[in-house]
C-alpha cells in the first residue's frame, strides 16, 4: 500500500513511529514543541507526546547536541533537529569530538544511538551564511554515518533506519522539497543504508548524485532523451556507508559518469565519485568522468545569483554531451 | 564559606587553625589515606614511565589534587556515573578500575583499560559508572548533563558526577551545559553534581588573567544551580560535603556545584619542563597543604598511626603499583585488527581495508 503524501509528512510519519515504539526515543530542537517547528516537521507533536519527549531547547547547539549525546550514551535515543545544518558548526565539536569517536576511544564501551536532522542545502535565497551542504564534511569523519535522501518514501524509510541505528546518523534533508509529494509506503519501510537507488535505468551515461540534485538529473535525463540519449540516474542516498557497486554496475553498462552535487567541487562527494570509479571501472570508461558542482563562492541572495552559483539542469545535459563526445548546447 | 578556604591573593591558602574541623572517624581516614597514597604513587610512576618514553601522547597527572576526587567518590553509589576531562587516572582507580589495566593503557597495550585505543586522556570503565575523560576542554560537560538527564528520563535516582576545571568554565560548552542543567533541574529532570576542581590554572594561565569574575561557584549562580566552595586540599572537608550535597542532588533531582579549591603541585603536563606562569615559593607553600601530608600530619597527631606505619602503606601503594607497571610492561600491544574495531556498533561495522 502506499499513499502521496509530501516529504514533510513522511519524514514526522517515521519519527511518530518510533516514538510510539520505543520509549527512548525523543526529540529535541529549538522552537520545536511549542512553536511546532521551523519547517513544522514536529507541528503537533507536542501536544501529543508532552515536553519530556518534545523538548524545546535554548539556542545552544553546542550545548544541548552534546547533552544528547550523553543522553545516547545512557541508552536513550535523542532525535536532534538542527534548524538547518548551517547552525551544526556550533555543535562540531560535539558532534566530531564526542558523538563520532567515543565509542572508539573508549574502547567499544558505549554506543551513542543519536541522529541529527535537519534541511541541508540552499536555494531558498537564504545567502551565505545559511547555505551549505555538509555531506562532505560530515562524510569526513569514521564514526558518523551520513544519508540525504530525496523522495518522500525514502526520507521516512530512512529516518526509521537513522532512529534504530546504533551509531551517530548525520540525516541531511532536502530543505527545499520539504512540500514536494511522492508515493510513500504504509508502516515500517524502513530502507537500508548502504544501498543507492537507480532513479532511472538508462545505457548511454550516468548521472550520478544525492538530494535534491537528482531531480535536476532526472530533469537532465528527460532532456537528453529527447536527443536520443538514455541517461541512467543513480541517487546515491547514502554517502557513509557507501555503495560503490551499484555505481561501477551503471558505469560497465554505460561506459560513461557525471558526478552532479550541490556543494563546492574541491573535496566533494563528485570526487570521491570519480575516484572509485577510475579505480574500479577504469577499463569500462569512454571518457573521463566530469564533475559539476556549486561554484566556489559563498552562497549569494539574490535569486539570478543563486541559480547560478548552483548546477542548472544546462550544466548537467552538457556535461553529459561532452563524456558522449557530443556538441554541447 | 568562610575565607580561611578561599585562594588568597598571594596565591597560598591560609591554612585552617584547628588543622581540620570535621570529625572523621580513625578507621575511615586512614582509608581515605590508602586511597590518596594510591593514587599519588600511581601518578610518580606514571611520571618515571613519561620520562623512560614507555607513556606517549599527553600525561596530565593528580599530584596535589587527590583529595578532591578521593573525597567526592566517597558519596558515589551503585549506577551513579562519573565524567571528567583528561585528568582522569585517580577517577578510575578510585572508582574501582584494576590499576594494572589503568597503567596498560597509559602504556599502549592491548590488556589497557580501552584497549590501547584511548590513552590517558580516556580512561572508561563504564560498568563501574565512568563515562570517561575526555580531551578537549569543556567538551565533556553538555554530556555529562545528558547523562544526568537521562537518569531522571529512565526513572531511576542515580547522579551524575561531572567534573571540570577552571579553565573548562570559559568554554561556551560549560555555559550552554550549565544553562540546560538549570533548566531542566527546575523540573527534578537534571541530577548533576558539578565539581569545580579549582587548582588556579588552565594550563600556565591563571583564573585571574581569564576572568574578571574570579568567583567561579558564583557563576552558577546565572544558571539557577544552587553552589558552595569546599577546601580541595582537606579530604575530610570534601567528604562532608560530598556527601552532604550529592544526597540532596539524589533526592531532588536539582543540579548542584561545588567549587573545589585545590592546587595541582605537578606541572600541568608531563612534558613541561618550564613554568614562568608561576613561583617555586608558591608551590612550596602548597605542599605544606599536600592532601596526603596533611592526613599524615593528622594521624600521627591524634596517635591514629606512627610514621612506620604510614610508610608501610605507602610502600603497599607502590608495590601494588609496580605490579600494575611490570603487568603493563609485559603486556603485548594491542592486536593489529583492533585498528578496525569499534570504530561503528552493529553488524555493519566497517573493517577497513587491510
Amino acid at each position: 500500500m502506499a499513499e502521496t503524501k509530501t516529504y514533510r509528512e513522511a519524514l514526522r510519519e517515521a519519527m511518530v513511529h518510533e516514538l510510539d515504539n520505543d520509549e527512548s526515543v525523543v526529540l529535541m530542537g529549538e522552537d520545536i514543541g511549542v512553536y511546532g517547528g521551523t519547517h513544522l516537521i514536529t507541528d503537533g507533536l507536542y501536544d501529543e507526546y508532552g515536553p519530556n519527549r518534545i523538548m524545546d531547547v535554548p539556542i545552544s547547539e553546542n550545548g544541548f547536541t552534546g547533552a544528547a549525546v550523553g543522553m545516547a550514551m545512557m541508552g536513550m535515543r535523542p532525535v536532534v533537529e538542527m534548524m538547518t545544518w548551517n547552525f551544526s558548526f556550533l555543535a562540531a565539536d560535539q558532534i566530531i569530538q564526542n558523538a563520532a569517536k567515543v565509542r572508539y576511544f573508549s574502547g567499544g564501551q558505549v554506543e551513542v544511538p543519536l541522529v541529527i536532522r535537519g534541511p541541508n542545502g540552499g536555494g531558498v535565497q537564504l545567502s551565505a551564511q545559511h547555505t551549505h551542504s555538509l555531506e562532505s564534511f560530515y562524510g569526513h569523519f569514521p564514526g558518523l554515518k551520513v544519508v540525504a535522501p530525496v523522495t518522500p518514501n525514502d526520507v521516512k524509510g530512512m529516518m526509521l533506519t537513522a532512529i534504530r541505528d546504533p551509531n551517530p546518523v548525520i540525516f541531511l534533508e532536502a530543505g527545499a522539497l520539504y512540500g514536494t509529494k511522492g508515493e510513500v509506503e504504509e508502516g515500517d519501510n524502513a530502507v537500508p543504508f548502504g544501498k543507492a537507488r537507480v532513479a532511472r535505468e538508462g545505457s548511454d551515461v550516468t548521472l550520478i548524485a544525492y538530494g535534491r540534485q537528482v531531480n535536476l538529473c532526472l530533469r537532465a535525463a528527460d532532456t537528453l532523451s529527447e536527443d536520443g540519449f538514455e541517461a541512467e540516474v543513480i541517487d546515491l542516498r547514502s554517502l557513509r556507508p557507501f555503495d560503490e557497486d551499484t555505481i561501477v554496475e551503471s558505469v560497465e553498462k554505460t561506459h560513461r559518469a557525471v558526478a552532479v552535487q550541490e556543494q563546492w567541487r574541491w573535496f566533494g562527494v563528485a570526487s570521491e565519485v570519480a575516484a572509485i570509479i577510475q579505480d574500479r571501472a577504469f577499463d569500462s570508461l569512454d571518457a573521463p568522468v566530469e564533475r559539476v558542482s556549486g561554484a566556489e563562492v559563498p552562497g549569494p541572495y539574490a535569486r539570478n545569483l543563486e541559480l547560478m552559483a548552483f548546477p542548472s539542469e544546462k550544466q548537467v545535459t552538457n556535461a553529459a554531451r561532452r563524456v558522449l563526445y557530443e556538441e554541447e548546447k | 564559606m568562610s575565607a580561611e578556604n578561599e585562594h588568597s591573593e598571594d596565591g597560598g591558602v591560609e591554612t585552617r587553625e584547628d588543622g581540620g574541623a570535621i570529625a572523621t572517624s580513625s578507621e575511615r581516614l586512614v582509608d581515605l589515606y590508602r586511597q590518596m597514597a594510591l593514587i599519588r604513587a600511581f601518578e610518580e610512576a606514571c611520571q618515571k614511565g613519561f620520562r623512560q618514553g614507555k607513556i606517549g601522547g599527553y600525561l596530565h597527572v593528580y599530584i596535589g589534587q587527590e583529595a578532591v576526587a578521593t573525597g567526592f567518590l566517597q558519596a558515589f553509589e551503585e549506577g551513579d556515573r562519573v565524567i571528567t576531562a583528561y585528568r582522569d587516572h585517580a577517577h578510575a582507580l578510585l572508582l574501582g578500575s584494576d590499576p594494572k589495566e589503568v597503567m596498560a593503557e597509559l602504556y599502549g597495550k592491548g590488556t589497557g583499560l580501552v584497549k590501547g585505543k584511548g590513552g590517558s586522556m580516556h580512561l572508561f570503565d563504564v560498568e563501574r559508572g565512568l563515562m570517561g575523560g575526555y580531551g578537549i576542554v569543556g567538551g565533556h560537560i553538555p554530556l555529562g548533563v545528558g547523562i544526568a538527564y537521562a537518569m531522571r528520563y529512565q526513572e531511576t535516582d542515580h547522579i551524575t558526577q561531572l567534573y571540570l576545571g577552571d579553565g573548562a568554565m570559559s568554554q561556551g560548552a560549560f555555559h550552554e551545559a550549565a544553562n540546560l542543567a538549570g533548566l531542566w533541574g527546575r523540573e527534578g529532570q537534571c541530577p548533576c553534581l558539578f565539581i569545580v576542581e579549582n587548582n588556579k590554572y588552565g594550563m600556565g594561565t591563571s583564573v585571574e588573567r581569564t576572568t574578571a569574575m574570579t568567583d567561579l561557584a558564583a557563576k552558577f549562580d546565572a544558571y539557577g544551580i544552587e553552589h558552595e566552595k569546599v577546601d580541595g586540599m582537606d579530604v575530610e572537608a570534601v567528604v562532608e560535603a560530598a556527601e552532604r550535597v550529592a544526597e540532596q542532588v539524589r533526592e531532588t533531582g536539582k543540579p548542584y556545584a561545588i567549587e573545589a579549591l585545590t592546587y595541582r603541585t605537578a606541572p600541568h603536563g608531563a612534558a613541561d619542563f618550564f613554568e614562568n606562569y608561576r613561583t617555586k615559593e608558591e608551590i612550596e607553600e602548597w605542599r605544606e597543604r599536600d592532601p596526603i601530608g596533611m592526613v599524615e600530619h593528622k594521624l600521627i597527631e591524634n596517635d591514629v598511626l606512627d610514621e612506620d606505619k604510614l610508610e608501610e602503606i605507602r610502600d603497599e601503594a607502590k608495590e601494588r603499583i609496580q605490579e600494575a607497571v611490570e603487568f603493563a610492561d609485559e603486556s603485548d600491544e594491542p592486536p593489529e585488527e583492533e585498528l578496525y574495531t569499534d570504530v561503528y556498533a552493529g553488524e555493519d561495522e566497517y573493517t577497513g581495508e587491510a
